[in-house]
């Protein structure tokens, strides 16, 4: 049995709103084994994005324990979250989330800004994670001079730069063509299968769902599980 | 310095605001050197006589008014009183209004006896002045300025005093000398100085003769400055031309007062217009950080702590303000040439400038720390779907 990278036992997520109380997820048990490639879909409100962003780092339950990557998220400090996600997580984003007064190069190279290494540094590693995801021609490039499809290798590039041990990708077609969109996805699948890295993706696109090697399902906080489509890894 | 490539493109991610913004403080910092440096200048005069054993005697109830000649005997007598001289305004400029001279009319024995080993003057051109009643002795500067030369016949124009012979406030002296003074501090007060005989002023004048505008003295012991001024202003209590005695660097900035209290309106002006941009400036950085919330929730999710996102802000405002404020500062620095020509005789220290970097750094953290704080508490998961 491979290793677990991110494990889920009994999380809750509460938010509250006002005088209300959001329950947005209710005792969530999960396990992804490293190197998996998973696509979280549902309805939205499911609480499909509340999920990503805990195992991101980027939130914390209300209960229960989150371990990523042999870390528990949920007993991490604001600021040992920060420092955890520098080195653990590359969030792609829907809208690329790309700095528009960077190039694409300075862009790919902000993660590395909280690492030791040199100037020089950085530039060549950023250079290589833009090779890796077929862009470097564009590297000198603003985001505004960039398609869609492109500005979304780059965030990808920025992503892995730091060689995370898990890629968290919130609905990283949504803003795409169909055409930019399989690019995106037939990328992040040669990432998980070549390169191993285990990709967590939050998708509406049920054509999308199926470049990942397994789908589970939620709805109403809860999770469901679905057998993997045409691109899943044989367990 | 890693940072400085995002804190530098952050600042011009809008090119005209951050234009418009850098061009307000620079403004703003021009204005506080030129006017810190007036004040200063003011508040800490070099000029004339103010050395701790000077004394300056006026009239007791305003500069502007005269008094008798002869009441220099009386203070000449008081056990203490090493030399004294007179001083009358003679309020004089060579050809045009903005060209003044600080024409003083001496008695050379008492004026120079009392500015003891402070002037340098050649023997033979001391002679010279001695000897010739119409002559002058031009402060070096003040020669080179106008391009004189010894055995020039200067005509000066007096502000106040006419000549009885005919009327006329032109006054015309012979240059026979030129004098510099030993103490590099006193070389810009007076370096506007003329002086001419005081026999030739007040036989001319139209009126006033027998006046002079205040007694200067020149004591033996400074610890007894306080003793020996009650006992000047002693002889003449009672008396019509009752007189007020002091120290002549407390005179020096007395005599400046009269401008009004430069001070006062200094800082006001100064405290308005940093105000004003204390808002512009704050009100452009608290928009800034909020165009930038799913930036800065970005650069959280990458592993930014919520320190590092404060300090990026921070560094953002003190980037903008202290580099304008360089600018302004330095361009007030440049422009200091032509202040002192307006105002001769004042002596304007670029010391005086210094404080501004602080005022900038003070700046920066004020308009910087609210939107920086704001910054540094992002919730990353509400400003992130804040975008959507």
């Amino acid at each position: 049995m491979s290793e677990t990278i991110v494990s889920l036992r009994n999380v809750t997520k509460r938010y509250v709103r006002g005088k209300q109380s959001v329950h947005v997820l209710e005792g969530l048990t999960l396990d992804i084994p490293k190197g998996d490639f998973v696509a979280l879909m549902g309805p939205s409100g499911s609480g499909k994005t509340t999920l990503l962003n805990l195992i991101g780092g980027l939130d914390t339950p209300t209960s229960g324990e989150i371990t990523v990557a042999g870390q528990r998220l949920d007993q991490l400090s604001s600021s040992g979250l920060s420092h955890w996600r520098a080195n653990h997580v590359g969030f792609v984003f829907q809208f690329y989330n790309l700095m528009p007064m960077l190039s694409a190069q300075k862009n790919v190279e902000l993660p590395l800004l909280l690492t030791k290494l040199s100037a020089s540094q950085r530039k060549a590693n950023a250079l290589a994670a833009l090779t890796l995801v077929g862009i470097a021609d564009r590297a000198k490039h603003k985001p505004n001079e960039l398609s869609g499809g492109q500005a979304q290798r780059v965030a990808i590039a920025r992503a892995l730069v730091a060689d995370p041990t898990l890629l968290v990708c919130d609905e990283p077609t949504g803003d795409l063509d169909r055409k930019s969109a399989d690019d995106v996805l037939n990328l992040l699948q040669v990432l998980n299968r070549e390169h191993g890295k285990s990709i967590v993706m939050v998708t509406h696109d049920p054509k999308a769902a199926e470049f990942a090697g397994r789908q589970l399902h939620m709805d109403k906080g809860a999770l469901l599980e679905a057998a993997g489509g045409p691109g899943a890894v044989a367990a | 310095m890693k940072y400085f490539p995002l804190i530098w493109a952050t600042l011009w991610r809008k090119k005209t605001r951050t234009i418009f913004t850098l061009l307000s403080i620079v403004i703003a910092f021009l204005l506080f050197g030129v006017l810190e440096t007036v004040d200063y200048a003011f508040s800490h005069p070099s000029g004339g006589a103010t050395g701790a054993d000077k004394l300056i005697t006026t009239n007791k109830y305003s500069i502007t008014l005269s008094l008798p000649f002869a009441d220099i005997q009386q203070i000449r007598s008081l056990p203490g009183v090493a030399a004294v001289t007179w001083f009358t305004w003679f309020g004089g400029y060579y050809q045009e209004s903005k060209n003044f001279v600080f024409a003083i009319p001496i008695d050379a024995d008492s004026y120079f006896d009392y500015h003891k080993n402070e002037f340098i003057i050649s023997d033979q051109q001391m002679k010279d002045y001695v000897s010739t009643r119409s002559g002058a002795l031009a402060n070096v500067a003040l020669m080179k300025k106008f391009g004189w030369k010894v055995g020039d016949k200067i005509p000066l124009h007096s502000t106040i005093w006419t000549q009885k012979k005919d009327g006329s406030l032109d006054w015309t002296f012979d240059i026979v000398g030129t004098f510099d003074v030993k103490d590099p501090t006193q070389a810009s007060a007076q370096s506007s100085t003329l002086l001419f005989h005081y026999e030739l002023f007040d036989e001319g004048r139209s009126f006033g003769k027998g006046n002079v505008s205040w007694f200067e003295e020149r004591i033996d012991d400074p610890a007894k400055s306080a003793e020996i001024a009650a006992k000047i202003d002693a002889l003449f209590a009672n008396s019509s031309d009752e007189t007020k005695t002091q120290p002549a660097s407390d005179f020096a900035l007395t005599f400046l007062k009269q401008l009004g209290d430069i001070g006062f309106v200094v800082h006001a002006i100064l405290g308005a217009v940093f105000f004003t941009l204390l808002f512009l400036t704050g009100n452009t950085m608290m928009q800034s950080v909020r165009e930038r919330i799913p930036e800065l929730a970005v650069l959280k999710t990458l592993g930014f702590a919520d320190g590092k996102v404060l300090g990026l802000v921070i560094a953002e405002s003190l980037l903008l303000c202290v580099i304008a404020a360089l600018v302004g500062l330095g361009l007030s620095f440049a422009a200091l040439p032509v202040i002192k020509q307006g105002l001769q005789g004042v002596d304007l220290s670029p010391w005086a400038l210094v404080p501004g970097i602080g005022v900038a750094v003070l700046l920066a953290l004020i308009v910087g720390l609210p939107p920086a704080l704001r910054a540094g508490r992002l919730n990353i998961v509400d400003a992130l779907s804040g975008k959507r």
